[in-house]
């Protein structure tokens, strides 16, 4: 089995959302910097909306999705939205499958999932 | 010498053309590596028809999540070291092809393969001489881990993952598990069923490593709160509460055996 490698970058959007770009795997080694990535969204930069980027995800186990599950209760926790964005048609399947869709909403692109989110 | 010249096309086949061959020059989309490891998606469960005895409560069923639980989430981990000599996929081909009897007597698993997709009925021992039939989904399944979700009426809204890995130069096998409990009824009795839990996971590990002629193995079990809230909108899960849909079932049974006499 490969090293799982993940990198996350967080951007602020205006004052109150802010998007994590996730860049390679997603597996139960991701639970530390998805941890911080939170944190700094929400800390650093006040974040009440996360957008996950899923755009160059590569691959994802099935301790990852429970590591999605682990960042939903703390966002549900601080009354914070979270949603996501940039899903291929196999990893919306898996979102799917796994009924984490009816928790964390699904969008075609950024700009629309901004719009959702901060207006929710 | 006079150079024979196209017919004339009109443009818009040229362009036509044109985008059908840099169509066919795109390289194919590459599968991601986890491509063959997940269960395709499914609505709801489907029983193969050599288990319908023991799926009643798993048949027609969705999936349920740890989202879609009612009680508080829960995370508990049970580990124990095998030895170097055992790599983490030879125990996870293993813990796949003998599954079935490396439970707790007493207990059925009702599949004989571990792969994506596959749905397997499941009778517990509830205590008392009661049988809980329920079931579970492979939801994953790669060299070095696999796991379960679990349908609407488990016990628990969750999933289990059963992994080896390796950790000071040995092979540790593991247990975790990501649940809530599916209704208020089971809520009410999660003091109990965690200590069967307990008993049913630890000698699993224990028959595991037997399996490799390992005795005495010492076993870790962590638990942690992840959310210590209960999601009080899900409450009517208790409809499909396996417990009393399979006592039910047992109380039945005699109706269904003259039904099936008088046809």
């Amino acid at each position: 089995m490969t090293t799982p490698t993940l990198n996350l970058d967080v951007r602020p959007v205006g004052s109150s959302a802010a998007v994590i770009d996730i860049r390679g795997d997603i597996t139960a080694a991701s639970e530390q910097p998805l941890a911080a990535a939170y944190d700094e969204a929400t800390t650093q930069h006040g974040a009440q909306a996360l957008i996950l980027n899923f755009t160059d995800l590569e691959y994802m186990n099935s301790s990852g999705i429970g590591m999605l599950v682990t960042l939903l209760v703390r966002a549900n926790r601080q009354r914070q939205k979270l949603a996501a964005y940039g899903l291929t048609d196999h990893y919306r399947q898996i979102f799917e499958l796994t009924r984490l869709d009816e928790a964390i909403t699904i969008f075609d692109d950024e700009n629309t999932a901004l719009a959702s989110t901060i207006t929710l | 010498m006079s150079t024979p010249t196209q017919p004339q096309q009109p443009a818009g086949i040229e362009e036509i053309q044109l985008a059908v061959q840099e169509t066919e020059a795109l390289p194919a989309q590459a599968a991601p590596r986890d491509a063959a490891y997940w269960a395709p998606k499914v609505d709801r469960l489907v029983v193969d028809p050599e288990r319908a005895a023991m799926g009643f409560n798993v048949e027609g069923r969705r999936v349920t999540g740890p989202q879609q639980g009612f009680g508080r989430l829960w995370q508990r981990t049970y580990s124990a070291a095998l030895r170097p000599t055992v790599t983490p996929e030879q125990l996870i081909k293993e813990w796949k092809e003998h599954f079935a009897s490396f439970w707790p007597k007493g207990n059925r698993f009702g599949a004989t393969l571990i792969a994506p997709g596959e749905v397997a009925p499941i009778a517990v021992n509830a205590g008392g001489g009661i049988k809980l039939a329920t079931g579970v989904l492979v939801l994953y399944a790669d060299p070095e881990s696999f796991t379960f979700m679990t349908p609407e009426g488990h016990m628990f809204a969750g999933w289990i993952t059963f992994s080896g890995h390796v950790e000071n130069e040995t092979t540790v096998m593991r247990i975790q598990i990501m649940l809530r409990t599916s209704d208020p009824l089971f809520e009410v009795t999660w003091p109990v069923m965690r200590r069967m839990e307990d008993r049913f996971w630890r000698q699993t590990l224990r028959n595991v490593a037997a399996h490799f002629g390992i005795t005495g193995i010492v076993i870790e079990e962590k638990t942690v709160a992840l959310d210590k809230r209960r999601q009080w909108k899900h409450w009517r899960n208790v409809w499909h509460n396996s417990a009393i849909r399979s006592m039910l079932h047992l109380l039945t049974g005699p109706v269904r055996v003259l039904r099936r006499a008088a046809h």
